[in-house]
């Protein structure tokens, strides 16, 4: 989707602003944020796919105003929700409570169950085995499309249209396209596409400067 | 604090505080689990894995290559299974540097926590548009002549740049070496000098 994510050479955000000796985490929020998406993508509620998309679809307005585990926040609560492993109104209803009382108890597991799904491991990898040869040699001149999908992709808008050439082939992965909408792992080659700055840029682009981007075969055409 | 980080409410604090106890009743979240990241990410903040393996790099033509060529393999040297890691390298006539323009994809296994600047717009809107300038405001002085490569994460690849070897590195071993190697360093946006004393 052509959201407010998709950043790559975006005007008006101001220089980089760096925090001196920053902390891990700005606060205990922030790692239970990533102990929650660790777990629940290890317990399978999601895939890496739809929680990306999951982000993606927040408001605009918000995405830009808020900070980055905020985000993961944000898309883990519309993903879980969507999946049906956290109803709406049990979350908001529980969001009050702890606005009313935040040093009310957390709860604890239910009992007799084994180890929590946070404490099993899944190897998760985007990795499969091929069942086709890659259609594009290393060297080869090839073509983005120019697409607008309105769900995820992860051909950036500023890579769109534009003439590369195959860098590297980086293996068979699963499409994020298809996974992100429950439409399966339905795997392509990927590779590193070399793009000069000036195709992506023009006329403003900085001198001797080259983008390397990961893209699968279905976005590319040969040129 | 700036606008990396805007204040955050106790709305937000209160919401993942409620999803953290609904995962837990559900038996989703393990009652160890936020201690553990804790542990981990607060016991090793640095570029851990990544550091370590450039300092070995630096001393050892070999290894070098290896982490150049079949990381997966390098890695493993560490006891790390991690199979999707590109390493570039840094020379005279080209300087690396990553970014993740649609999210923010980091290597965390091999490289930490990523810090806050490369997951905010500023970072991810400049760094393939105008890197040189973004450089400079880092402090890192590339002149036209030396190249500059952007690696865009976009798939489920993770970059890690081998810096070029600081003067006088010859001289540390390697845990010393890799105490002086940030997370800056291992992006792109950092070289590594020694303090004069640890030449």
């Amino acid at each position: 989707m052509d959201g407010v994510h998709d950043l790559g050479g975006m005007h008006g955000f101001g220089p980089v602003e760096r925090e001196e000796n920053e902390p891990p985490f700005h606060g205990r929020w922030e790692a239970v944020v990533v102990a929650i998406e660790a777990a629940t993508l290890a317990a399978g509620c999601y895939n890496i796919d739809e929680f990306r998309h999951g982000i993606e679809r927040m408001d605009p307005a918000h995405y830009l105003g808020s900070s980055y585990f905020e985000h993961w926040l944000d898309g883990i609560a519309r993903v879980l929700m969507e999946k049906g492993v956290v109803d709406a109104a049990e979350l908001d209803t529980r969001t009050r409570l702890f606005q009313e009382r935040p040093e009310a108890p957390l709860g604890a597991p239910p009992a007799g169950t084994g180890p929590a799904a946070g404490s099993r491991r899944r190897v998760l990898t985007s990795f499969r085995t091929p069942v086709a040869s890659p259609r594009f040699a290393i060297g080869a001149a090839v073509t983005t499309r120019t697409m607008h999908p309105a769900g995820h992709t992860r051909l950036p808008r500023y890579a769109r249209g534009k003439r590369g050439v195959i860098e590297a082939h980086r293996g068979f992965h699963v499409f994020p396209d298809t996974s992100a909408h429950g439409l399966g792992d339905q795997p392509q080659h990927v590779y590193s596409v070399r793009f000069e700055a000036h195709e992506l840029w023009g006329e403003a682009a900085e001198p001797n400067q080259r983008i390397y981007i990961d893209l699968w075969e279905s976005y590319l055409l040969a040129a | 604090m700036g606008k990396n980080h805007p204040n955050v409410d106790d709305y937000v604090i209160s919401r993942v505080r409620a999803l953290e106890s609904l995962l837990l009743e559900k038996g989703l979240l393990a009652p160890d689990a936020v201690d553990r990241v804790i542990r981990r990410y607060e016991a090793s903040t640095g570029p851990m894995l990544g550091a370590r393996a450039v300092a070995r790099a630096w001393r050892d033509a070999a290894y070098r290559h290896r982490l150049l060529n079949d990381s997966t393999a390098a890695l493993g040297d560490f006891g790390v299974t991690y199979d999707r890691l590109v390493v570039v390298e840094n020379t005279p006539a080209r300087h690396n540097v990553v970014v993740c323009t649609l999210c923010s994809c980091y290597p965390w296994d091999v490289m930490g926590l990523p810090p806050t600047w490369y997951k905010m717009p500023a970072y991810r809107s400049r760094a393939v548009s105008e890197p040189r300038q973004v450089l400079a405001e880092f402090g890192v002085i590339v002149p036209p002549e030396r190249e500059i490569r952007v690696w865009d994460s976009s798939a489920e690849l993770r970059y890690m740049v081998l810096p070029m070897a600081p003067a006088g590195a010859a001289r540390l071993d390697e845990d010393a070496l890799a105490a002086h190697i940030t997370r800056e360093a291992l992006i792109g946006v950092a070289e590594v000098h020694l303090p004069d004393g640890a030449r």
